[in-house]
């Protein structure tokens, strides 16, 4: 392997935050304990600084280190989703970790360092490296789970996490043995030579399919492979919540693209209806369960398990229509999902976390504009427009009919208006009840800029899109032409 | 036409809903409520005003759409921020514009809490209403379609009655549900329909009659629970018996006429085969409304209830003119839509100010009001006896219009929708003899005569009721051309495609 200089420079953004990571673990030892917010500005100004250079490197589509990175306009755009994603975690960590009592240097470096995993997964030329990648990201997530430490939910969510993860990574570990087995190689593209060669290994290379498979559909919590979300959604601290349900599934879906369109596109008609089976599994679970939750943390575990299968939907033809449909979804999904997690962990009440669907009720009387921001995320996330949400719906159910699956669309429309009903059941208890309990909506300046960025962009998705869908279009020139 | 130097439609669209906006600030001050209505209604009035020049500028002697405004919106896709109106639209325009400052006027004494909220709500939903019989791109109507459900999802769920909220979702799920069928019908109408989501586009071309029944199906559930067609209608009572009085109104003039709107500019021209293959299921549908909703209407206690069933009624003539394919059917259909907005809008307004004094709307909470209330008990007399037929006042001229252009149909249905005129005479003079004569009980509430604001927002409908029902030519001057057009669209055999030429 040679280290030339050009390896080096395509991956500058990803050692500048580790390097970046690595200086926050030293300056946390010497700045004194009320200092400590300056350890969020310095994690934001990294992640710009990274922002920045990654933006530098776009249009180059480079195969780096031999082809084991791949730096391109379609792996930018999904990092530049995480770096917002991260971006707007650390801005709603700030006075939320205070009152937690879990306010640690570590807890900035594990954000970055999740970064730079979910930055290797979404740029990785080969299965070895996104392995790396998506162990480097999970590793940080075991830890950021659990982090507090006193809270007996915050442990075991992150011990099952860390147990149903380890058990995943085992699957897609051996998923990639086997299509080692069978080409001979672990990287993406040789193995879509390989595939492409109507002589292959069929048996093995299905196995490996459905074994790879498995691996992505938990970390994108896509049915059946989701009853780790609904209590690590839970237990997790709600800052931690918001950034595992947006980045990392959006990080997976990413690498979902390149693997299975790149690979096995040659194999399609044999894992579509894998693909159709989890769409609507994900929609029936995510929808039907989310009706009845009390908790509205658990409340939008459900509905993210439902959006990964609307999500899953566009995944079936890999044509222009559904990379664009899923690009544009994850985009939206990022700044709706959340912004509501942003809107929870700001609600207080006598010193813990208003997470409770009830404590909602009434919310419009006393903060008004909390309450109607709120409304915005609930409304994006059923797809009502004029926000950004619908807009997302809107292409996958056009990518999923051009496909040639109407029957798909369908099935996906009655789940949508079934969905609509717990959104819009927020909205009422916000509006059209009388407060009950002592919730206060407590956000700092940078929670506000934070509220201000999502729901913004949320409403701005929906109104006028076309810079973004500019952007999105000139992503996915390289991959299909 | 410009207005302000912004195209008229634009302007149309949007100067309520950023009128709205700037309302926002008012939420904080403390006594505004009074300025907050008066920049509403100033707002609105405006709006009117702005609206007749789409009377002075536009050109009834033409089918093609007017005013037209086309910008690339969204660059995949290929969805346009495309504007246009013909007759039909424009008739809509003028009366949603015109209901609208009646709405607030009503609203003065009715709503005392969260004014600011309620104004900004109103204003925004007309700008959405207004864009929905202006859009010309499939997608753009539909995001104004459904973005209209927020603001009456709040209207009725924040000001409405004791039992809102289960007849505000109830009402945002029915539409929803119907609306999201419409989706995927306008997405397949994209792929076989040359790429385009432009409407005037996708109605020139020829489709499968296999895909015709399917998409019509889907436009027809997102229509007729809109409308509300029979077996779809039950959001209705509830929705209207809880909103407020503006909420009622809007609902009944505008937004019901939003379902008979999408199959005369939707389901009829893009899908002429399917139209007349569901025929006789519409007219089914229709008539077992008119009954059903007059026989219903018969059986309330509620004033707002009876008003209510007697709609699902009327629009049963408003579907059933609409496919019965000849000039007077779909004129007396558009017209019944104008007659129904603006008669039933005012019941809905009389029964406010009763409800304002009184706070009931029980039948039997009333009687013998003409002794203390004379001039509004004439008020409504006159406009109860124009949603009865009576000749002289305007509904009669649509429903004489349906009734023939049906018998020219199938003289069995004009007999079957003829009973419902005169149920519709039971129901009304039930009202009447119940709440208006009879003898006077003086309870616990004053009945004071009516105020400048009942005044302002009751007696331009009464005389527009009036002028309708002696000029009816003045509307259906704008329509001819448009529906001659699109009945020619349907039915290209028929004797007057000839004059317009079809596509």
């Amino acid at each position: 392997m040679s280290f030339s200089l050009v390896n080096i420079l395509g991956t500058m953004p990803e050692i500048y935050l580790t390097f970046f990571g690595c200086v926050i673990l030293i300056l946390d030892t010497m700045i004194p304990n009320e200092k400590r917010s300056w350890l969020a500005y310095f994690t934001i100004a990294s992640l710009i600084f990274a922002m920045i250079a990654s933006y530098g490197l776009n249009g180059k589509g480079l195969p780096l280190y031999q082809g084991l990175y791949i730096i391109d306009p379609f792996s930018n755009f999904f990092k530049m989703i995480i770096y917002i994603a991260a971006i707007i975690t650390v801005l709603f960590s700030l006075p939320y970790l205070d009152r937690e009592d879990i306010h640690i240097g570590e807890y900035y470096a594990f954000i970055l360092f999740s970064t730079v995993g979910m930055m290797v997964m979404v740029s990785a030329g080969d299965l070895i490296t996104l392995f790396l990648g998506i162990e480097l990201m999970s590793l940080c997530f075991y830890v950021m789970v659990g982090l507090k430490k006193g809270s007996h939910r915050s442990v075991e969510a992150s011990f099952k996490y860390f147990l149903l993860g380890a058990f995943s990574a085992a699957i897609f570990l051996f998923g990639i043995s086997f299509l080692y087995g069978a080409t001979g190689t672990e990287t993406i593209s040789g193995i879509a030579a390989f595939v492409a060669n109507p002589g292959s290994l069929k048996p093995m290379i299905l196995l490996g399919i459905v074994l790879t498979l498995v691996g992505f559909a938990f970390k994108i919590s896509a049915a059946p492979f989701h009853m780790w979300t609904p209590d690590v959604y839970e237990g997790a601290p709600t800052v931690v919540t918001g950034f595992m349900s947006t980045a990392s599934k959006i990080a997976a879906f990413g690498v979902f693209l390149r693997v299975f369109w790149v690979s096995f596109s040659a194999d399609k008609v044999d894992w579509n209806l894998l693909i159709v089976i989890l769409s609507i599994l994900s929609m029936l679970v995510g929808n039907l369960v989310a009706l009845r939750q009390t908790n509205i943390k658990r409340m939008l575990a459900y509905s993210s398990i439902g959006h990964a299968g609307y999500a899953s939907m566009a995944l079936l033809q890999p044509n222009r229509e559904s990379l664009f449909a899923l690009m544009f979804y994850v985009f939206v999904y990022m700044f709706m999902t959340l912004g509501a997690f942003g809107i929870v962990l700001m609600l207080r009440k006598s010193g813990e976390e208003g997470e409770d669907i009830s404590d909602l009720v009434g919310l419009h009387k006393r903060h008004p504009i909390a309450a109607f921001t709120m409304l915005v995320f609930m409304f994006s996330l059923a797809g009502i427009p004029p926000f950004g949400g619908f807009l997302a719906k809107f292409y996958v159910f056009f990518a999923v009919i051009h496909a040639g699956y109407a029957w798909l669309a369908v099935v996906g429309i009655v789940f949508a208006a079934i969905g609509a009903f717990y959104y819009l059941r927020i909205v009422m208890l916000m509006y059209m009840k009388d407060p009950e309990s002592s919730v206060v909506f407590n956000a700092s300046s940078m929670g506000r800029i934070g509220l201000l960025l999502t729901a913004g962009m949320t409403v701005f998705l929906g109104v006028y899109p076309t810079p973004f869908v500019e952007y999105i279009k000139s992503s996915l020139a390289i991959f299909i032409p | 036409m410009t207005f302000l130097s912004i195209p008229i439609l634009t302007f149309l669209i949007f100067f309520p809903i950023v009128g709205g906006i700037f309302l926002l600030p008012f939420m904080k001050m403390k006594d505004s409520d009074t300025t907050v209505k008066w920049v509403a209604v100033g707002i609105t009035i405006v709006e009117f005003i702005a609206s007749l020049t789409l009377l002075i500028g536009g050109n009834p002697g033409t089918y093609q759409m007017q005013f037209a405004e086309d910008h690339l919106w969204i660059p995949f896709a290929n969805i346009h921020y495309t504007l246009g109106i013909d007759g039909i639209s424009l008739v809509l325009i003028i009366m949603t514009t015109l209901l609208m400052p009646m709405c607030i006027f009503t609203s003065w004494v009715g709503i005392k809490k969260r004014v600011t909220e309620f104004m900004i709500a109103i204003l925004i939903l007309e700008g959405a209403m207004i864009g929905v019989f202006a859009a010309m791109d499939f997608i753009l109507f539909y995001v104004f379609w459904e973005a209209m459900l927020i603001p009456m999802f709040l209207i009725i769920g924040v000001w409405g009655g004791p039992n809102r909220i289960y007849a505000t979702i109830k009402f945002f799920l029915y539409t929803l549900a119907g609306s999201l069928f419409l989706l995927l019908a306008i997405i397949s109408l994209y792929f076989k329909g040359g790429h385009t989501f432009n409407i005037v586009a996708l109605m020139g071309q020829h489709y499968s009659p296999v895909f015709q029944d399917f998409a019509f199906l889907a436009l027809f559930l997102a229509f007729a629970v809109k409308v509300p067609m029979f077996p779809f209608h039950t959001w209705l009572p509830d929705a209207h018996v809880e909103a407020p009085t503006a909420g009622s109104v809007i609902l009944a003039s505008v937004m019901l006429k939003m379902g008979a709107y999408g199959f005369i500019r939707f389901s009829l021209p893009m899908f002429p085969k399917a139209s007349i293959f569901f025929t006789g299921f519409i007219f089914a549908l229709s008539l077992v409304g008119i009954i059903w909703g007059a026989l219903m209407a018969l059986a309330q206690e509620d004033m707002k209830k009876l008003i209510a069933y007697s709609s699902v009624s009327h629009m049963g003539f408003v579907t059933l003119g609409i496919f019965v394919f000849n000039a007077q059917g779909v004129e007396g259909a558009i017209l019944q839509m104008i007659n129904h907005g603006v008669t039933t809008g005012a019941l809905f307004l009389c029964v406010g100010v009763l409800y304002d004094r009184t706070h009931s709307r029980l039948l039997s909470d009333y009687g013998g009001i003409a002794k203390v209330m004379p001039v509004f008990s004439t008020m409504l007399v006159i406009f109860s006896l124009s949603s009865l037929g009576l000749p002289g006042l305007n509904s009669f001229v649509g429903e004489f219009l349906v009734l023939l252009g049906a018998f020219r149909a199938n003289a069995a249905v004009g007999v079957i929708a003829a009973i419902g005129i005169i149920l519709a005479a039971l129901y009304m003079l039930y009202l009447l003899s119940k709440v208006v004569w009879g003898k006077y009980e003086p309870r616990s509430w004053a009945l004071p005569d009516m105020n400048r604001y009942e005044w302002a927002s009751l007696l331009p409908l009464l005389l527009i009721v009036v002028w309708l029902g002696v000029q009816p030519n003045a509307l259906l001057s704008m329509l001819h051309v448009s529906v001659t057009h699109l009945i020619g669209q349907v039915n290209p055999a028929s004797p007057l495609a000839s004059l317009t030429g079809g596509f």
